[in-house]
């Protein structure tokens, strides 16, 4: 009784977790950027996302359960960077990425992409980010989160960190390395020529009290996935490291 | 493992839904940081943002917007979740397919 009591406040504070509400948080609006920045942006993004997609079409092809995967951590993706998530302690909302922990499962370049697709969506139905800053968005969320995430995940655990220390560590910095990309890219695109330095601490130095609690709960959840696929699934994450090594590609 | 995990959900719950009380800036309206941050330093620099292309910041539109767009991804992770951990004999494994 006593357990099953406990089951139903979890799905309840679950619910209330999850529930949509409309609220912006890091993407960057419409019209901010200046032409120039945005379609470099979107240059560098298309790089990333056209070898994802290529990366995709090998892994479906020798891999076809990858399928599902791909279509879950999609899901997922969209949704948790749908999510605003109060930070009491400032007053203020943002949401996660979920870019952290899709790289650790679908592989950093895939990540990339299925960010790409939900940025794409919510700029174009969801008044959150922009058309014109989607190439910003998807190099600080899609490229920066995925790369950060993957690479710190790897490098944690040639390292022999724990596996659940390590998914903790990269659902952080995939946050963190997510924000700091945004604040580059406003820096480079709004200061005067000489200050995008001091432009970029000042953005940076704003973000910090809302994304430094915000990127631990990203770790949390990072972390809490990624035990959960180990225990229930453990070919799961061996699926990433498998095709990437049969893929040829490094990263 | 399972009780620590919901146990989490629950106080994680409880302390996001106290927010309005805790918060030492209870009267703020609880904006994102793109209006904190981003916007904000947008304006300064003389770039505000403008309204998006498709504008579905319109009255409670945008909560329908939202809310199908929970609806949907929601569905597509509850099937896709199936396929992967609903049962053992469904689910996918890399390692026999190879």
């Amino acid at each position: 009784m006593k357990s099953k009591l406990l089951y139903i406040l979890a799905a309840l504070s679950g619910m209330l977790i999850a529930l949509p509400e409309p609220a912006f948080a890091m993407h960057i609006s419409e019209g901010i950027l200046p032409l120039g920045w945005a379609l470099t942006w979107y240059l560098v993004a298309a790089l990333f996302v056209g070898w994802g997609l290529i990366i995709i079409k090998q892994r479906l092809l020798r891999f076809p359960q990858y399928k599902p995967l791909l279509g879950l951590m999609g899901a997922a993706v969209f949704v948790i960077s749908c999510l605003p998530i109060p930070v009491p302690i400032v007053g203020s909302c943002s949401h996660p990425c979920g870019t952290g922990l899709a790289a650790i499962l679908i592989g950093p370049l895939a990540s990339i992409v299925v960010a790409a697709v939900a940025l794409l969506i919510q700029a174009l139905f969801l008044a959150h980010g922009g058309l014109s800053t989607l190439g910003g968005n998807i190099l600080s969320m899609g490229v920066a989160g995925s790369l950060a995430g993957w690479f710190t995940y790897i490098g944690l655990k040639r390292l022999k960190v724990p596996m659940a220390v390590a998914a903790f560590i990269a659902g952080c910095m995939a946050d963190w390395a997510t924000y700091a990309t945004t604040a580059a890219e406003l820096a480079l695109g709004l200061a005067d020529p000489g200050g995008a330095g001091k432009l970029f601490s000042a953005i940076c130095m704003a973000f910090a009290p809302t994304q430094i609690p915000l990127g631990i709960l990203e770790g949390f959840i990072t972390m809490g996935v990624v035990v959960f696929v180990k225990n229930r699934r453990p070919e799961i994450l061996d699926l990433s490291l498998t095709c990437h090594k049969t893929a040829g590609v490094s990263a | 493992m399972k009780r620590f995990i919901m146990l989490c959900l629950i106080a994680a719950s409880c302390f996001f839904l106290m927010a309005p009380v805790l918060s030492p800036a209870a009267e703020k309206s609880w904006d994102g940081v793109d209006v904190l941050v981003v916007e904000k330093y947008a304006e300064a620099a003389g770039r505000p943002a403008r309204e998006p292309y498709i504008n579905t910041d319109q009255g409670d539109l945008l909560l329908f917007v939202f809310a199908m767009a929970g609806v949907i991804g929601g569905f597509t992770m509850g099937y896709y979740w199936r396929d992967l951990f609903g049962s053992k004999a469904s689910a996918v494994s890399c390692l026999s397919k190879k």
